[in-house]
């Protein structure tokens, strides 16, 4: 592995999430010996105790929830040299965002009866936030979770000073390259034609539908899509039934 | 002059998700001690609700990154409940294995990477490659083969794509059994080796002991993780659709993932637990492992719970060798899952890596979930970590220890429990106390 000058200080945060992308770090195996010759991890709180504010890139897992997040999410943008977010809720919302089909009021309410909560920070949520919807993002780790050997290709590029490559195209590229029989011809629903590749397909490979959970690809293909749909004799209210799952986020857009 | 001891660990390290912990003393006694839990709620039962039947085990993996295949199988079996679908003994043994997998895969991770740091004394498992590269090696060994057996079973290691109602979408290939057959005959070495070195430091572990309620599965065919009946150390067996008058969950102002409680004032679930109600259906090795700790029931020492987890470790390598022999004796076939959507509630019970974990649906005649319930290992554990420090704090501070090695002895207690806080503030409804 080509190795940089100086080694750039990395830092991992976490906020409303699964801890599932940060475990996919650990999940690199003896990879991660590589990585830590190329980098110095400074904060991790997941794995280790040190930890110092002083870094140069921080990746940043989960959605903002509150504003004591957001806060906190600011400050890791000062101090952070390149931010980036990593996974389907910092990306977009993810999952989390499943919750914004209802009122804050709502949510609160069922939750939390009439409890006394006023003025408890902890307890203080507004509508889930993508990380991008509170600061500015330079690079996006997609999926749920994100791939590990992406992950490894995106933390290599930025040691190296280069800007990591994201693909923007469909699904249905690697899943074709693969030669899967489509989902769709074995009678189930996917959403390959307009998801960002990147995953190797790997739920159609599985035998399960593309849930989505990389977002859109750029510039959608909504025109194939829709023919796609209309072969098979589904709605676009199927599609979209199935698109908010990680795709909540951008219902509103597509949906016109 | 007074003395006084003002501790406040925000965000406590090496744990999953956000907790605090909250220390004042003065001359010698604690004024208050408190486990905190600041992490974000998620709402995840909300997010269920209105939801397809075929979704829910998407959406139920997600609340754990860890432990995304014990959320996804008891979401399969309380759906499979509610709408009275049967599986095949072939689904079954593969699903038994895919959590065998994930027990593996988490139980290496606490005791290897989240634990071990606090034995050897140092903050991260990463300066131990430079010092102890031999063990870390064998460590990301066991934890590759666990994840690889989650990735052959599930199709990815974590939140897993194969696991759908009524059966598999893709199933593994007899050659890959095989394949690992032989990987699983040599992690048994290899985990031996593992635990020799943990029991050279076990020193470290501190000599705390709480008399408490254990709660977890009991069957009286197997040492139970993937079925069996809700039993306890004070009550003995239970009803499983008794759930929430077994967990009878709270909520206290300083947290937002909620308290459980039982028969005491709080109750332990996880690998103590299941080793402290089942210890005598282990497989050979992990009774050996367990010997070699002296490790017995009732063991009411928490940080022995990173023991019981490697115990468990020798059991799963063994019972996942067992498992895949029959299947290799019957051979695999190609099943579709056959079955239709009927409306009902049911109640599915499974032995999280971290404890007993249940879900609760109710499904409509469209086969959309209409309500869902789901109790956390952590959640049930959070009240016996604060019942644990309420009366080890006054210990240590009796016992003039200084700041520092309070603070590391609080911060192992709850590791010790392995929470996953993110899990329990996934959330539903809650009634303040």
């Amino acid at each position: 592995m080509m190795r940089p000058s100086v080694k750039p200080r990395v830092a991992f945060f976490d906020f409303a999430s699964c801890e599932g992308c940060q475990l996919q770090v650990i999940n690199l195996e003896e990879s991660v010996i590589d990585l830590i010759d190329i980098v110095d991890v400074v904060s991790f709180r997941e794995a280790m105790k040190e930890h110092s504010d002083d870094y140069d890139i921080a990746f940043v897992e989960g959605s903002i929830m509150r504003p004591m997040d957001a806060e906190r999410l600011k400050k890791i943008r000062e101090r952070a040299k390149i931010l980036v977010a990593l996974g389907a809720c910092a990306c977009i919302g993810g999952i989390n965002a499943l919750r914004n089909r209802y009122s804050v009021e709502h949510v609160k309410k069922v939750v939390y009866g009439d409890a006394d909560i006023e003025g408890n920070p902890f307890f203080d949520v507004f509508h889930t936030k993508a990380v991008g919807d509170v600061v500015d993002v330079d690079y996006y780790v997609y999926g749920c979770p994100i791939s590990r050997d992406e992950l490894a290709k995106v933390i290599t590029s930025l040691a190296l000073g280069k800007k990591p490559e994201i693909p923007n195209y469909p699904v249905c590229v690697e899943c074709k390259k693969k030669e899967n029989v489509c989902i769709f011809e074995k009678g189930g629903f996917c959403l390959g034609p307009v998801t960002r590749a990147g995953c190797g397909a790997i739920c159609p490979t599985n035998g399960s539908g593309c849930e989505g959970c990389r977002g859109l690809v750029d510039n959608p293909n909504t025109d194939s899509e829709l023919d796609v749909l209309k072969k098979y004799g589904l709605t676009v209210e199927d599609a979209l039934g199935r698109f908010d799952l990680f795709c909540y986020k951008y219902k509103g857009e597509v949906s016109k | 002059m007074s003395k006084k001891i003002e501790i406040k660990i925000e965000h406590v390290t090496r744990v999953e998700g956000h907790g605090n912990i909250v220390l004042d003393a003065e001359d010698g006694a604690v004024k208050q001690v408190q486990w905190q839990v600041s992490e974000a709620p998620r709402f995840f039962e909300a997010m269920m609700v209105g939801r397809d039947y075929t979704e829910l085990t998407h959406i139920a993996s997600r609340i754990c990154g860890i432990c995304s295949i014990s959320h996804g199988l008891v979401s399969l079996k309380a759906t499979e409940n509610a709408m009275g679908v049967k599986i095949s003994d072939q689904t079954l043994w593969l699903r038994k294995l895919a959590h065998h997998a994930e027990h593996l895969q988490s139980h290496v991770l606490h005791v290897g990477y989240l634990v071990a740091p606090d034995l050897f004394g140092v903050g991260s498992v990463f300066p131990l490659v430079g010092t102890h590269k031999d063990i870390v090696v064998k460590i990301i060994k066991l934890h590759r083969l666990a994840n690889e057996m989650s990735d052959l079973f599930c199709g990815r290691t974590t939140h897993p794509i194969t696991l759908t109602v009524g059966g598999f979408t893709k199933i593994p290939t007899e050659k890959e059994l095989v394949a690992l057959r032989h990987r699983l005959d040599d992690a048994i070495e290899t985990t031996k080796e593992v635990a020799g070195v943990v029991l050279e430091n076990a020193g470290k572990l501190p000599d705390f002991t709480r008399e408490t309620e254990y709660i977890a599965l009991s069957s009286g065919d197997e040492y139970a993780m993937y079925d069996g009946v809700i039993s306890s150390t004070d009550a003995g067996r239970l009803n499983n659709d008794d759930y929430l008058d077994i967990t009878n969950e709270f909520v206290v102002p300083y947290s937002t993932a909620k308290h459980a409680r039982h028969k005491r004032d709080s109750y332990m679930v996880g690998a103590l637990a299941r080793f402290n109600l089942n210890s005598e259906k282990l497989s050979p090795l992990a009774k050996d492992v367990a010997d070699m700790f002296g490790l017995k029931p009732l063991n009411y020492n928490p940080y022995m719970n990173s023991v019981a987890q490697l115990v468990e470790v020798a059991h799963c390598l063994e019972d996942s060798i067992s498992k895949v022999d029959a299947l290799l004796d019957t051979g695999l076939k190609d099943e579709v899952p056959d079955f239709k959507v009927n409306p009902g509630r049911g109640v599915g019970v499974i032995e999280a890596p971290r404890g007993l974990l249940i879900h609760d649906y109710t499904i409509d005649e469209n086969g959309k979930c209409i309500k869902a319930n789901c109790v956390i290992p952590t959640n049930q554990n959070h009240r016996n970590i604060q019942k644990d420090m309420e009366v080890l704090a006054p210990q240590l501070v009796g016992q003039d220890k200084d700041k520092k090695e309070i603070e590391l002895t609080l911060e192992m207690l709850v590791r010790a429990y392995d929470p996953c806080i993110s899990c329990s503030t996934h959330y539903l409804k809650v009634d303040f106390e």
